[in-house]
């Protein structure tokens, strides 16, 4: 037996097997050229000397011994800091494709390692779960007869939601007549582009949003909105005639906000909402993290901290005692910054007491919709057990709120936004509508806009997920400029119009035989199934099989 | 598909004419059904006063007539006048008919100190209450209206057939307004209460096509918690509902129906001289836009009739006639037998922004656009 002494092991020794990507490198097609060992975002592999044995075995010949080759060749690391993270930027960079990583099909032990030095695992990106309740539902109610089947490609839609407190028409009538106060509204286009904040963002990539959103709207006339995070928003865009196309989040942190209240005279517009996060899907009671690796001189500077810190928000909203009282003078106050002519809505994660924020909600006059953002939400940073475990998936939540609202009549006055897993496997448009017709007014979309509009290489099988530390390969969370400058950003804003242009005519696909086009289907239920009988009669819809 | 007829005079006529003329437009329709409402009625065998409430509904047996008579003797009404039907019950398809109801009752002295809505709400609420009963009781008592001046026959089968069942033919009832609609609701399963036209508090409408927003407009409905908002066995219904609660509830002109069900685009709005106004509307009562392809006729206490078209205006109807009397119909055939001496060049066939108002007078038709200025003095 070898001595103990001599086998390199600790508790925490892996091998590539054992990491969740495992290498592979075709020595005889490496050039050398060492791009790959200069784009891993994680140092996963390097260059090492390797030398080879080579028995001679010529028996009899006399000539017996070993000869010995020397050559360089790539080499896994195997630490858990500097697992494979599977991003694939080894086999994008490589000349001869000679590396990629692979999935490892068997045991990733390293899960059990993932807390050296006490620190639990933190990352960013997705739950890491490929099923999707949504891409099972589908549209069974087709217009054939009395009805015919619309013409998607040539009949006119009416796609567009509304964002903002809608008055009970006889209260609405009232108050006209009398030249009362009317809750401000917005005619949207019900995908959002959801809440990532500058900060957890690339420079490049929230300019490239927002210059496909410009577009969307100036050009296309396509009413697309998108939200800001917690981060605040950069002076230039408050003082510029986009920001009607914002909704600026207020977050637990206030990041942001010193800036954004002080530009207010300068305002050329007021913005499109302001949205109030009291929780996300990702990482529901706990509060938004930048990690101290993304806070740069400008994000430091916009957000009004020094440089290189933790930025941990604080799970609640400090200021107040209750929830209740927190809503509501957070509503007021927002409202009046803007002169009560902006809509103010709370975003909270998906949870089992939604129903009775929501019921708060309903009596307070100058909430102006709920966002719920569902398990399946994405984030810069969390923690792993935050992002896994915790949280309400959004299907069944949306419904319940809408079917507690048409219980008491109210469907119409708080629009309900839906976020959390939409077009987590690509199926955007399909289950988006699908939560419409369960009740939500829009969607909200993060991770499906960073993938589909900026190449974003995460999944939901654990690949990639460093957001939190600013090495994002491809530039859109990172703050280091060597990173962000591989995103262009016009090529980002090209892509963010591919991509609405291509759910409106998918949404179109999908109104057209179902026979509407007149109004958003929102609610209409008896126009979907799902296969699952206890996911049917938990969502009060077709079961079908 | 639904056939629909209309036809409104200065001068009483039979319903007969009305289903002479669904026989003309008899041609691709599956006449599965017939359902009838008459306004401005006058009886051949007794001379009725129009404040009078009539009842009009059909027995299946005779336990529920006797429920029907006691519960009206409980509430103070005295029978006037209970129209006999001269049936052939054997000529229907159904075989559960006993009588066919129009009574006319007297209001009891108590209902004199009522104010008009006091009025009509009980009105109404008898109504549901008979309904009601009739559905606990195995469905042995169905009841389609309890209102002044209005009579309403329904019956599944060929429309004419069902007309020569119930003695129409011999014109012992005539009525300066009929409304016809000539199907049973197929979709949802036959149900009597799923034929059109729909009446509710003096209000009534008729449609045919599908509306797809059925689902959405019923939830927000039934989420009023009025009390007549009830039974959706046709997606037709809410069309009735929606004008209803235009008219009765928001108190807004007819031309706001259309504002409400087809609301004009935003940038046609941001053009329009009320847009504000009516884009509040449009939102407040988004729920209630409707998704045709949709023809809905109406008519009103006061003898108003209207047509409107859905936006897409995939379903075509026509008004023509002369001054002192209209016809509309889903085909023009029905237009031609309901009035072949009319004057053609008054026939108007409306686009997706119209409204078509005969106001009681009759003397001519009015045609409403949404583009037009909304004449409500709180729009301004």
């Amino acid at each position: 037996m070898v001595p103990i002494q001599s086998v390199p092991s600790s508790p925490s020794s892996l091998t590539p097997g054992d990491l969740p990507w495992i290498i592979q490198h075709r020595e005889d097609r490496c050039t050398l050229c060492g791009r790959c060992t200069a784009v891993c975002p994680v140092q996963a592999i390097h260059l090492a000397y390797r030398r080879q044995r080579i028995p001679n075995l010529g028996i009899g010949s006399g000539n017996l011994g070993n000869s010995y080759r020397t050559f360089t060749g790539i080499r896994q690391r195997t630490e858990p800091a500097n697992r494979c993270i599977g991003c694939g930027m080894c086999a994008m960079v490589c000349p001869n494709e000679a590396i990629c990583p692979v999935p490892n099909p068997g045991d990733a032990r390293v899960r059990f390692h993932m807390n050296q030095g006490g620190d639990a695992w933190k990352r960013g990106g997705r739950r890491n779960d490929t099923s999707s309740l949504l891409d099972r539902i589908i549209f069974t109610r087709i217009s054939m007869l009395t009805d015919p089947a619309l013409d998607a490609g040539r009949h006119e839609f009416m796609l567009n939601t509304v964002l903002g407190r809608i008055l009970p028409p006889e209260e609405f009538l009232k108050r006209h007549a009398s030249g009362e106060w009317i809750p401000p509204t917005r005619e949207i286009f019900p995908f959002i582009i959801g809440s990532m904040s500058f900060g957890a963002l690339s420079p490049n990539m929230w300019l490239g949003l927002l210059q496909g959103v410009a577009y969307l709207n100036e050009v296309l006339k396509i009413p697309v909105v998108m939200a800001t995070g917690e981060g605040g928003c950069p002076p230039w865009i408050l003082k510029s005639p986009f920001l009607k196309y914002i909704i600026l989040q207020i977050a637990s942190g206030y990041f942001g906000w010193d800036e954004i209240i002080r530009a207010i005279p300068d305002m050329q517009c007021d913005p499109a909402a302001i949205e109030i996060k009291y929780g996300q899907g990702a990482k529901p009671g706990d509060g938004g993290l930048l990690m101290w690796f993304k806070v740069s001189k400008l994000i430091a500077r916009l957000r009004g901290v020094p440089e290189g810190v933790d930025l941990p928000s604080p799970p609640v909203h400090q200021t107040l005692y209750s929830i209740e009282e927190s809503v509501m003078k957070m509503i007021q106050t927002m409202s009046m910054a803007w002169g009560f002519r902006v809509p103010v809505y709370p975003k909270i994660s998906g949870s089992t007491s939604a129903k009775a924020v929501l019921n708060n909600l309903v009596r307070n006059p100058y909430a102006g919709g709920l966002l719920i953002d569902g398990v399946d939400g994405g984030t810069g940073a969390a923690y792993n057990v935050s992002m896994d475990a915790m949280g309400h998936p959004i299907a069944s939540n949306i419904r319940e709120c809408y079917l507690d609202l048409c219980a008491q009549g109210k469907q119409n006055e708080i629009p309900l936004f839906a976020a959390g897993g939409i077009g987590k496997n690509g199926n955007v448009a399909q289950n988006g509508m699908a939560l419409v017709m369960l009740g939500a007014s829009g969607v909200h979309i993060g991770k499906y806009i960073m993938q589909a509009a900026a190449g974003c290489l995460g999944n939901e099988r654990n690949r990639c997920n460093v957001c939190n530390i600013g090495l994002c390969p491809k530039g859109i969370t990172s703050q280091n400029p060597k990173l962000y400058r591989r995103l262009d950003p016009d090529q980002v804003a090209q892509r963010v119009v591919d991509i609405f242009l291509s759910i409106r005519t998918e949404m179109k696909k999908i109104m057209a035989p179902l026979g509407r086009s007149q109004s958003l289907p929102i609610g209409m239920s008896d126009a979907i199934g799902i296969d699952n009988k206890d996911a049917a009669d938990r969502l009060n819809i077709r079961y079908i099989c | 598909m639904c056939r629909l007829a209309l036809k409104t005079a200065q001068e009483a006529f039979s319903p007969y004419d009305i289903l002479l003329a669904m026989e003309a437009m008899r041609e691709g329709y599956d006449g599965s059904g017939l359902g009838l409402l008459l306004r401005g009625v006058r009886f051949t065998d007794y001379s009725y006063k129009e404040k009078d409430p009539i009842l009009c509904g059909i027995a299946h047996t005779e336990t529920a007539l006797h429920r029907l008579d006691a519960f009206m003797r409980d509430a103070g009404f005295e029978l006037k006048y209970d129209h006999e039907f001269t049936t052939d019950l054997a000529v229907l398809e159904a075989k559960d008919r006993h009588k066919f109801l129009a009574r006319v009752y007297r209001l009891p002295d108590s209902w004199g100190a009522y104010t008009p809505d006091r009025r009509e709400l009980e009105f109404m609420r008898m109504r549901l209450a008979l309904r009601q009963d009739g559905e606990e009781h195995g469905g042995d008592l169905t009841v389609f209206s309890f209102w002044p001046d209005v009579v309403m026959i329904k019956e599944v089968g060929w429309p004419l057939e069902v007309g020569n069942a119930l003695g129409l033919q011999e014109n012992r009832i005539l009525a300066r307004v009929v409304m016809a609609q000539g199907r049973q609701n197929t979709n949802w399963g036959i149900n009597l209460y799923a034929c059109h036209p729909f009446f509710i508090q003096g209000v009534a409408t008729m449609t045919n096509g599908e509306n797809t927003a059925f689902v959405p407009i019923r939830d927000w409905l039934m989420g009023t918690h009025f009390p007549g908002y009830i039974g959706y066995q046709s997606d037709s219904e809410v069309f009735t509902h929606i004008l209803h609660y235009t008219l009765k509830q928001l108190k807004l002109p007819l031309e706001a129906y259309k504002h409400v069900i087809t609301p004009l685009k935003t940038e046609e709005l941001d053009r329009h001289p009320q847009g504000p106004f009516l884009k509040g509307l449009r939102d407040a009562c988004r729920r209630l836009i409707i998704d045709g392809p949709n023809c809905v006729m109406g008519s009103l206490p006061d003898e108003t009739c209207l047509l409107v078209m859905d936006h897409k205006k995939l379903r075509p109807a026509t008004i023509g006639g002369r001054p002192g009397e209209w016809a509309m119909a889903s085909e023009i055939c029905g237009i031609d037998a309901m009035i072949p001496d009319r004057e053609r060049s008054l026939d108007f066939q409306p686009m997706r922004e119209h409204t078509v108002i005969v106001p009681p007078d009759r003397k001519e038709y009015q045609i409403w656009s949404q583009f037009n200025p909304f004449p409500l003095p709180q729009a301004a």
